[in-house]
């Protein structure tokens, strides 16, 4: 069977502008379940168009290289199967750059704010002296347990990508930095003395601008609570 | 053209570069580190069960030491560990694990908090510290995190081309910004090279699209030898078809290898270690199995069991990969076996450094001045023949932290070299006509064709006729690589088709060596098994080999003795 796929183009280099390109690649049906959308699109590269443009690098969700906005959601195509995705009502794939963020090409981003805001965050260990240098901190399985879900984020921005605050606000954190900011506030081991917290309590940057729709939750790959982690943030931030 | 000084640089962002560049900033003001993809994408984060250290934390490996480490190591590398540097990687595992828990890594941890460990296949006691089934993926965040807080500089999405040599020494490098389209000169006092592996040369592998081995490329590029690149680890279980990972860890938790009767078959092969044997017995073991029928349906894989664990366990210690079954095999690990094949994986050999890091040159006495190797790039010569799991990281770590410190030191004096106007010309017109000239063959063709050639020829069994076959079409891709490649891309802007053809012009260079390398070890040793050479000749064979261009292009080698004394 022929799959239509809808592809976003964008070189900046071209008069053209921003179009979607169609094309269709062969599958047997069987192989549907297969078959992801990042398969998909190194096919069509190699194929069709070779000036092709898209991110990609492990191809099984570890990297976070190649999220995109896929049949209207933010996906990774590594881990999104052509299945999942067509059915009697949806005959074709969509696939759009992440929204948000400013496009280099075709479906290549810039994630430099992304990762700034992450800096901003301060996404390391404050502190650590609580014991010399030789030993370990202790941390046990039930001081550990808070952060474990947090630690998975892979940085790959579906989730900042898919807030509406974001859209209308960059200089708003987003859910990707808050998630790695709980991951480091909520470690046991963390010693900031609330300078982490100053930057996530910011009227304009900080949590508050969260409106809990939920779209990041949706989009986590990594199916990381990322609108629980705020509102733990926010009660954090007044004081409980 | 634009060009940069840093006082040191270094070439890669995975577990070892990062690391070289937390240690260099310590004596350092200015370390510049450039990668090809974005930082945190580097395939270190697909690291999935441990880093080996003797710290006995539980009551099984209370009786542990770091010289039982390095004595599991030795024998599961099959003679060919250099012993000096065998011992810099056990003794001081230990300590640079607690550096990393201090630098935030989220270990799993004990009931009373300390850091957990559990079995991995060749070593005496459980002496894997783990992150659940993430930790590559838990150390280069960290790694990272140090990284921001000690101001590193990132240069993400820059392709190296070439060193910038005088002689024994390098002044700097020659990167394609990919981004904007242009050459970048770097200068710098001295270079790391952490580019990490090479396993993209064969079909089935666990590495992401970025291990081509640049640094091997670039190695060959400047006369500088490859080490011991004919062993080439195979994992046992690899997700079938998909080459996705399914950790070592995943035996160590008590999992089962089955065949199609559903018999452990590993009893058979290592009644001892059973699934718990070094990955080349085990990898070994399933490929007989594979090729005397008793593959599943008959056909080339197999099956690891953990249905007997506890969902408990699972979800604790094993959730990446109950996820990946899931997403990618549709199979519920607690209920159903999951289908698993050998993979490439980890390339033992590489380019060659004494112990703290340095590269060595042709012979042992025309060592580099300020060019370090780190990671799975570099040989120092601690795996030998094949790797025992959760040793790599440790690696990585270990002998990126030296050569941070090691070429720190080296830099000090300050950048002096010139910038080599003729390399970046003739870069630059390579580049230029890369993309203008009207070829006939597409990139990736000859990629699957040199990474079926290695499956086929030059994987877990290998033989004279199939090696001197599998070199006759690497030097015919060769030829039509450099006579026939055609870029449809034709942009400046991000042109990764661009990229990509690079990074199969290394490949092409270092999978010759592997092959070359491997036809005229005639022995079998570790991860290299020929099937017309079946034994182990330690009187002939117990040495390194040592692969390099001369001036005219022309592949040269030697061998040179194990360092048997510390």
């Amino acid at each position: 069977m022929e799959i239509a796929f809808e592809v976003s183009r964008y070189n900046p280099e071209e008069k053209e502008g921003n179009f979607y390109q169609k094309f269709s690649i062969s599958a047997r049906p069987g192989n549907l379940d297969d078959l992801t959308v990042l398969d998909s699109l190194i096919r069509l590269k190699e194929e069709k168009d070779g000036s092709l443009t898209f991110r990609h690098s492990c191809g099984h969700g570890s990297c976070g290289s190649c999220a995109m906005l896929i049949n209207g959601e933010n996906r990774l195509a590594c881990k999104t199967h052509l299945v999942d995705l067509l059915s009697q009502d949806e005959s074709r794939v969509k696939v759009s750059p992440l929204p948000g963020f400013p496009v280099i090409k075709d479906l290549v981003v810039d994630l430099g704010s992304l990762f700034e805001h992450d800096r901003e965050i301060k996404p390391y260990l404050v502190g650590s002296d609580k014991t010399s240098p030789e030993e370990e901190n202790l941390q046990t399985p039930e001081e550990l347990a808070p952060i474990q879900e947090a630690t998975k984020c892979i940085m790959c921005g579906a989730c900042t990508s898919s807030c509406p605050t974001y859209w209308d606000n960059k200089k708003y954190l987003g859910p990707a930095a808050f998630v790695r900011a709980f991951r480091w506030e909520s470690d046991s081991r963390d010693e900031s003395e609330g300078e982490r917290m100053e930057v996530l309590n910011d009227k304009r940057g900080g949590v508050w601008g969260c409106n809990k729709v939920f779209n990041c939750n949706d989009a986590c790959p990594k199916d990381i609570d990322t609108v629980g982690v705020i509102e733990k943030l926010k009660r954090k931030a007044l004081g409980f | 053209m634009k060009n940069i000084d840093h006082q040191l640089v270094i070439i890669g962002g995975g577990a070892a570069g990062l690391r070289a560049a937390i240690e260099a900033k310590k004596e350092l003001d200015d370390v510049g580190l450039i990668s090809k993809v974005r930082t945190l994408r580097s395939h270190s984060v697909s690291a999935q069960g441990g880093i080996a250290a003797s710290l006995a934390n539980i009551q099984e490996s209370h009786n542990d030491s770091w010289e039982k480490h390095l004595q599991d190591t030795i024998e599961g590398g099959a003679g060919l560990v250099d012993k000096d540097a065998g011992e810099v990687l056990a003794k001081n595992a230990g300590g640079n694990v607690i550096e990393l828990e201090r630098m935030g890594v989220p270990f799993s941890r004990t009931e009373e908090g300390k850091l957990d460990q559990r079995p991995f296949g060749g070593h005496t006691f459980p002496r894997a510290l783990y992150a659940a089934d993430r930790t590559g993926h838990a150390i280069v965040y960290a790694l990272y995190g140090e990284n921001v807080k000690l101001e590193t500089t990132f240069y993400d999405e820059y392709f190296v081309l070439d060193l910038m040599t005088d002689g024994n020494s390098v002044s700097g490098l020659v990167a394609y910004d990919v981004r904007a389209g242009e050459l970048v000169v770097f200068r710098a006092g001295a270079v790391i090279l952490a580019t990490g592996g090479c396993s993209q040369a064969y079909q089935l592998t666990s590495s992401g699209t970025a291990s081509t081995g640049d640094g091997l490329g670039m190695a060959l590029k400047n006369g500088i030898p490859l080490q011991d690149m004919e062993f080439i680890q195979f994992h046992p279980t690899g997700l079938r078809d998909k080459g996705i990972l399914i950790t070592e860890a995943a035996r160590g938790e008590g999992g089962y290898l089955r065949n199609d009767r559903g018999n452990r078959f590993m009893e058979k092969y290592e009644p001892e270690s059973k699934e718990l044997a070094p990955r080349d017995r085990v990898v070994r073991a399933m490929q007989r199995e594979i090729n005397e029928g008793r593959g599943i349906d008959g056909k080339d894989y197999l099956h690891i069991d953990l249905t007997h664990l506890s969902s408990a366990k699972i979800e604790r210690k094993l959730p990446t990969i109950r996820e990946l079954a899931l997403d990618f095999a549709n199979v519920d690990p607690l209920e159903q076996p999951i289908p698993v094949q050998p993979m490439a994986h980890y390339c033992m050999g590489g380019i060659p450094t004494d112990t703290t890091g340095r590269v060595q040159g042709k012979e042992v006495q025309d060592e580099w001045q300020n060019l370090y190797a780190a990671g799975e790039a570099a040989c120092v010569s601690v795996h030998g023949a094949n790797r025992l799991g959760t040793n790599s990281l440790l690696e990585a770590v270990t002998f990126g932290k030296r050569a941070g410190r090691f070429a720190a030191e080296q830099a000090k004096p300050g950048i002096s070299g010139k910038i080599d106007a003729n390399l970046v010309d003739r870069y630059n017109s390579r580049l230029n006509s890369l993309r203008k000239d009207q070829g006939s063959v597409r990139s990736h063709e000859l990629h699957d064709g040199l990474k079926e050639t290695m499956t086929e020829k030059c994987g877990v069994f290998r033989s004279s006729e199939d090696l001197t076959e599998a070199l006759d079409i690497i030097h015919q891709l060769q030829k039509e690589y450099s006579e026939k490649l055609v870029i449809e891309d034709r942009s400046d802007n991000f042109n990764t088709e661009l990229r990509t053809a690079l990074e199969l012009g290394n490949m092409l260079e270092y999978s010759e060596v592997i092959v070359r390398a491997a036809l005229e070890r005639e022995e079998s040793r570790g991860a290299h098994y020929r099937t017309d050479f079946p034994d182990r000749q330690d009187e002939e064979w117990l040495r390194h080999s040592f692969f390099y261009k001369n001036s005219s292009g022309k592949l040269r080698y030697h061998y040179r003795p194990v360092r048997n004394s510390t």
